[in-house]
């Protein structure tokens, strides 16, 4: 381990040893990152005669700015539509899991009731449960709700089973004085009144918190909407990527367009929110 | 996203030492807002109780019952076949060859750990663009899972990019995905690649929570840099690494996306979860594919119980 500080020993020969192997291992991952995700762009940018020449996949394309692969992948892949889709998935399952969670947590903090630990109980067992193991029977559960093969199945799945976003609320919650509710009962306020003026306004940077990394979550899950709609009138941006192999199953130049397609608005959240995704992700899994 | 498991949830149930909401925990309770009618917080517990009834419990019962019957997933009748179902997957041995996959990302698992450990180390002092780093470690992260799939299928394919950067330093092309031998080490390096930057973040959030002048103490004590990585960090953040091993271990009993992108589970890259998927919606074997699942979710269990006895919580009073 070569844990090195920059400090007063910088001048001596094994500090600069120390410094060197470090910078070279950071340069090192970044290598490794960029590797595979630069030899998808580059053949994303070439044309089929150029993507099946056997050459290599680190060279650059002949045309730089040509974007014929993107419209196949844009069109062929159906990917507006998928869009369309992602986005109504992740606007109603962010709302339902906002809901959901703020409701839970106002309810354990802020009132006392008799089997309160009961619940609580409840809610942290099922923390315990990976929902990857439960999906053979939940499939009977939404089927029997008559919501299989609609988008409303996903929004279900993720609006109820998110223990994470109930833990955040609630860990916010506590930092929010009682006194502000009893200002506001004393103003004449009922419950639904404090939770809907008082605690969700204040609960904003918790809401920001979850929607960052249920927003993650959603965009990027495929095991759900693959499960639960099948149909490729529904497909989300990973259905319908993953439907790219069998027409494309040899077309590299198309398939690494769509997945660079699928890639790009993740990097422009990450860049434009970079802080608070760390932060978010940071209080998402330990708080 | 994983939930976090009891003993987290558990630990931060605990405010941290000074923070307001310390006095709750008194026998008077006196954050407790509450007015009049008993009725009101049951009114908000409602609909976030319905849901986990309906998407937990419900399912998990659902799934023990449905474990011991043959049912098929369509027909009317659910057969009792008692305890069938678990003989019948203790003697196949194809049981034990899905548990010997779990190896290979276990073993990624552990990886993935280490370099966590060092980058956040690293990158928790002084480094020059270490946001940049910090940036290119975590970014493949927030990548969606079946983008990571084709990333990799063409970072592996034959002559691929992988193939060229080794072949230029004499190593001989090999079938990264196509040689069963090879497949589950080359799948569980695409799952250290996602994830180490996740365990990464959580590393270096925990390391910076370190108060600065144990640091500046044991280096006028004349303590190395390991010295104080391993008398200060560590044991800092026991917690964190605690939690991710957890984290670790069952993500490597319940890997299912990455390998049934790239691979559909064939080369004996077949994962517990691919099987016991297949089993349910391609052979319509519900019932034996709700024992699989049974026994999964004891497996995690049993995880979560053992690391909460092998590594006590003790929590971490920071100074």
């Amino acid at each position: 381990m070569t844990t090195t500080s920059a400090g007063r020993r910088r001048s001596s020969p094994r500090a600069i040893l120390a410094a060197l192997l470090k910078y070279l291992s950071l340069t090192l991952a970044v290598v490794a990152v960029v590797l595979p995700l630069a030899a998808v762009l580059l053949t994303s940018l070439r044309t089929s005669e150029e993507a099946t020449a056997t050459r290599n996949p680190l060279a650059a394309p002949d045309d730089w700015f040509n974007l014929d692969n993107f419209a196949i992948a844009f069109t062929d892949g159906q990917m507006a539509r998928a869009l369309w889709n992602t986005a109504f998935i992740l606007v109603f399952s962010l709302l339902g899991t906002v809901m959901i969670g703020s409701m839970a947590a106002y309810a354990v903090d802020r009132f006392r009731f008799r089997m309160k630990k009961a619940v609580l109980a409840l809610f942290l067992i099922a923390a315990l449960v990976p929902s990857v193991t439960t999906q053979v029977a939940t499939y009977q559960v939404v089927d029997g709700l008559g919501v299989m093969g609609t988008r409303w199945a996903p929004i279900l799945l993720y609006a109820g089973t998110d223990i994470v976003s109930v833990y955040i609320f609630l860990q916010f919650m506590r930092s929010i004085p009682v006194a502000l509710d009893e200002a506001a009962r004393i103003d004449g306020a009922n419950a639904l009144t404090i939770y809907w003026r008082v605690i969700l306004p204040l609960l904003r940077p918790a809401i920001a918190t979850v929607v960052i990394v249920k927003g993650v979550a959603v965009y990027n899950d495929f095991y759900i909407p693959f499960l639960y709609m099948p149909s490729a009138d529904l497909g989300t941006i990973s259905t319908a990527l993953f439907r790219f192999k069998g027409p494309y199953g040899a077309h590299w130049e198309v398939i690494s367009a769509g997945t660079v397609l699928v890639i790009a608005p993740s990097l422009i959240v990450f860049l434009a929110l970079q802080r608070f995704i760390y932060s978010g992700f940071t209080s998402g899994a330990v708080k | 996203m994983s939930a976090p498991p009891l003993a987290q949830a558990r630990r931060s149930r605990a405010p941290s030492p000074g923070s307001p909401a310390r006095s709750r925990r008194g026998p008077d309770d006196i954050r407790v807002a509450a007015g009049g009618r008993g009725w009101t917080p049951w009114a908000f517990l409602l609909v976030p109780l319905a849901f986990l009834a309906a998407f937990t419990y419900l399912p998990v019962a659902a799934m023990l019952f449905y474990s011991f019957t043959d049912w098929d997933g369509f027909s009317r009748t659910q057969d009792f076949v008692g305890a069938d179902n678990y003989v019948e997957l203790l003697t196949r041995p194809q049981l034990f060859r899905v548990f010997a996959v779990s190896l290979f990302y276990l073993a990624g698992a552990f990886v993935q750990l280490v370099l966590a450990l060092y980058f956040a180390t690293v990158l928790s002092f002084g480094t020059r663009l270490g946001n940049v780093f910090k940036g290119f470690l975590f970014f493949p992260y927030l990548i969606n899972g079946v983008a990571i799939g084709f990333v990799f299928l063409y970072f592996f394919q034959p002559g691929g990019t992988l193939d060229t950067v080794l072949g230029a330093l004499g190593v001989g092309p090999r079938l990264w995905l196509g040689d069963p031998d090879l497949v589950n080490t080359s799948l569980a390096g695409v799952s250290v690649w996602r994830f180490t930057g996740l365990t990464f973040v959580l590393f270096l959030g925990a390391i910076q929570s370190i108060p600065p002048h144990l640091y500046e103490a044991a280096e006028l004590d004349g303590a190395s840099r390991w010295q104080q990585f391993r008398h200060i960090i560590v044991p800092g953040i026991k917690p964190i690494i605690g939690l991710s091993a957890i984290l670790a271990v069952s993500g490597s009993l319940s890997v299912f996306e990455i390998p049934f992108i790239m691979t559909g589970g064939s080369n004996n890259s077949e994962t517990f979860v691919i099987q016991t998927i297949k089993l349910a919606f391609t052979f319509d074997k519900v019932g034996l594919a709700s024992a699989a699942a049974v026994v999964l979710l004891a497996l995690v269990l049993l995880v979560t119980w053992l690391q909460r006895i092998l590594v006590p919580q003790e929590r971490v009073e920071q100074s």
